[in-house]
């Protein structure tokens, strides 16, 4: 993976520096609440409704067994000894103090890492596939592009107050695993007839309270030019993006306005000034970049490790974590593993000091140091030995980290929600643990197969409802209590597609039943090995609809308990705010 | 007092605001160095064009093409940041360096803060109006923030992996 040489560590040593300075003059009263806000959004620091959040970069999902000791030790020191792992491969840590964050931020440059704008209107870290550089359907490994984009975006002196936050997700492979439809630019790394290497370039795609697909607007840009082009958009985003009103500020609603093809011409404008500028990436720059990415010292093998097989036969447990959590490598006698974060009543994408520290070691001993968080706010070990599956999966079931759940319908998406964010309309994370609860039993989860259910607290769609098979949505009504609108037959990769409402919301108590009610329709009307969402597609919302509300849901009254409740605190002291916490933004 | 050319340094210049009862065409420059809104520019052109200690500035919201090919009339030209957080300015002032050539001051004005200064300064303020009730001497510090830079803008023409040899440590 990518290391920094003396440049890289210099900007973020000074940037500690920097926000180090901020936040006492900040905590002296030099600066205003109003001031400091997006100096802190620009570091990855919230106030939330219990105390401080900041947000760690993962640039592309990428991390060093190192790294991940020290969100550990952040978890220890600072925190109440866990983070949360998000759908934008980052981890956030939720019970910070404002004193103790330039501290953290040291603590973090010292191991190549920081909070850069992972937050604020400006453009966030790089998102893209899990399974870069193993996976088998790969045309071209995106990290190196990834990497270049991370360090020309980080402290673009012109791009740092753009209308809103701005994302970029890239991937390389024939399976979008990186959502590149639904991001502001999404890149598509590719090969031409000729077997030049050059994106394909969609622009103003995004979830939130306008979903929408993404445009192309370049089906071949050579690599040459991706810095240029991607500033070129953003020099175009950042006069004619809106600004009077924040709900209309992201690039979609532009390029909505303008169209995709007045869009393109503005950028092709501004592009022919600085086309085949300084800027224009070298090959030599290129080939530095990509030698940090380049394949482990693999062992040879002739083909699948035959020792696999027999244990499976042995072991149910063991063929169900296989079938589920292992994924394939296009190295013989190699597997990619994914360590579930989505054990039963624990949030989604939540993991303790100790099995972050577990996941560190297994990586040391089974996959090169290294480790990738997933979108779907798992982990995953690139490169693993089959012949060490079995331990591993051993090691990694005594840390609560080898549910076989992969894909099936506890591997929930999820929001932190109402009881850590002030945008929050609704609970997320206790109605995610219903819901698991509800559908416990892995041969039922087995027998739904592959589904995926999204859920966010608010219409900003951080748990990617719009794109769920089944989507969640807390809504904000009149009566200000917490209901919840489901939607079915969205869809994330290649496919996305926006889901649809399939009717009048339900309260938390109902929603569990809604979702027994989508299942059944779903196992009525199956064809063979057809998925929910193939069924969805096929059948139509129809069908569906008229089962869920043929009846009235009852609540369910097991829901009523405090163990489902709004998590409260008697000992967290609330960040000392100086606007009221649930004012709209931040 | 403004800070210019990196040091904080006297300032004779005005900056002319229409009050709410006032028209562009209608309000009187009075003789001096004054800096003018862009629309008082375009509304006496005839009269103001003859003289050499007149400065104009942009609103976040005005286009700099506007100026094409009469940049180096103005002995200023200043770029109002309404709220700070209003990032116009940022790409109103690079256009008008590379875009339209203007070469002479150009002075950020309006919501004018020491942690914005240093990405200003990149690209191609060489002068701030830093807001009143802030201490200029401590916003000067924000110039000198950073001492790398990774990508290019006015300031800084080569990007860093062009300007430097960079290391390339593989464990």
């Amino acid at each position: 993976m990518y290391r920094y040489d003396k440049y890289d560590q210099q900007i973020v040593n000074e940037r500690v520096a920097q926000y180090s300075d901020q936040v006492r003059r900040r905590l002296s009263g030099e600066l205003a609440e109003d001031e400091f806000r997006p100096l802190r959004l620009q570091n990855g620091l919230y106030m939330q409704i219990h105390a401080y959040m900041l947000r760690v970069a993962v640039p592309y999902g990428l991390i060093s067994s190192k790294q991940m000791r020290m969100f550990a030790h952040i978890a220890r020191k600072y925190d109440r000894g866990y983070g949360h792992f998000t759908t934008r491969q980052n981890i956030q840590f939720n019970w910070l103090k404002l004193e103790d964050t330039p501290a953290i931020l040291a603590d973090l440059a010292s191991v190549e890492m920081h909070g850069i704008q992972t937050s604020g209107n400006c453009i966030r870290n790089i998102s893209s596939d899990e399974f870069a550089g193993v996976a088998a359907d790969e045309i071209v490994d995106p990290r190196p592009y990834a990497e270049i984009l991370r360090q020309w975006s980080t402290f673009h002196p012109e791009f740092a107050f753009l209308p809103r936050k701005f994302k970029i997700a890239i991937t390389g492979a024939v399976t979008d695993r990186a959502a590149i439809q639904v991001h502001d630019i999404g890149l598509e790394v590719l090969k031409n007839a000729h077997g030049e290497i050059g994106f394909r370039v969609l622009v103003g795609g995004g979830l939130g309270r306008t979903p929408i697909i993404g445009s192309e607007i370049q089906d071949f840009l050579p690599w040459q030019h991706m810095m240029s082009y991607i500033e070129a958009i953003m020099r175009v985003y950042n006069q004619y993006g809106r600004r009077d009103n924040i709900y209309k500020a992201r690039i979609k609603i532009l390029v909505k306005a303008l169209g995709a093809a007045e869009f393109k011409r503005q950028v092709d404008a501004e592009w022919t000034d600085i086309k085949d500028g300084p800027s224009t990436l070298t090959v030599e720059e290129l080939r530095r970049v990509q030698q940090y990415f380049t394949a482990p010292a693999y062992e040879k093998f002739s083909g699948n490790d035959p020792t696999v097989d027999a244990l499976k036969n042995e072991n149910k447990a063991f063929a169900n974590w296989l079938q589920r959590n292992v994924k394939p490598h296009k190295i013989p006698g190699y597997a990619a593993v994914v360590l579930s974060l989505k054990k039963t009543a624990i949030a989604p994408g939540d993991a303790s000091d100790e099995q972050m520290d577990a996941a560190a070691d297994l990586a040391d001993r089974f996959s090169f140091g290294e480790l990738r968080i997933t979108h779907m706010q798992n982990l995953v070990l690139a490169d693993v030995k089959q012949a060490d599956l079995f331990t591993l999966w051993k090691i990694a079931a005594a840390q609560g980290m080898a549910t076989p759940n992969i894909g099936l319908l506890s591997d929930i998406i999820c929001c932190p929600g109402g009881d850590f964010c002030t945008l929050a309309n609704a609970r997320s994370i206790p109605l995610a643990r219903a819901i698991s609860e509800r559908f416990e039993s892995l041969d039922f989860q087995h027998d739904i197969g592959e589904i995926e259910i999204n859920m966010s607290g608010c219409m900003n769609s951080c748990g990617h409802n719009h794109v769920g098979h089944i989507g969640v949505l807390g809504v904000d009504k009149q009566d200000g209590g917490e209901w919840y609108q489901i939607s079915l037959g969205g869809d994330q990769g290649n496919k996305s597609a926006i889901g649809k409402v399939i009717g009048p919301s339900f309260t938390f108590q109902q929603v569990p039943e809604v979702i027994d009610r989508l299942l059944h329709v779903y196992v009525r009307e199956r064809i063979e090995e057809e998925k929910l969402i193939d069924t969805v597609r096929r059948v139509g919302l129809t069908p569906f609809k008229e089962y869920v509300y043929a009846t009235p849901v009852e609540p369910d009254a097991k829901l009523d308990d405090e163990a489902y409740g709004l998590l409260k605190d008697q000992n967290s002291v609330a960040a000392s705010y100086a606007v009221p916490y649930f004012t709209p933004r931040f | 007092m403004i800070i210019k050319n990196k040091a904080v340094v006297s300032d004779d210049w005005t900056v002319l605001r229409l009050a709410e009862n006032e028209t562009a065409e209608a309000v009187f420059v009075p003789a001096g160095k004054i800096i003018v809104p862009l629309k008082v520019w375009q509304a006496q052109r005839a009269a103001l064009q003859t003289r050499t200690d007149l400065g104009v500035w942009l609103n976040s919201d005005e286009r700099p093409e506007v100026l094409q090919g009469e940049v180096e009339k103005f002995a200023v030209i200043a770029v109002n940041f309404p709220r700070f957080a209003d990032g116009r300015g940022y790409s109103i002032a690079y256009n008008l360096r590379a875009r339209l050539g203007y070469r002479g001051e150009l002075r950020a004005i309006g919501d004018v803060l020491r942690d914005q200064l240093f990405y200003m300064q990149r690209v191609g303020f060489d002068a701030f109006a830093v807001r009143a009730d802030k201490n200029i001497h401590d916003a000067l510090k924000g110039l000198s923030d950073f001492s790398e830079l990774y990508q290019t803008s006015w300031d800084q023409k080569l990007p860093l992996f062009r300007r430097v040899q960079r290391e390339s440590v593989v464990e």
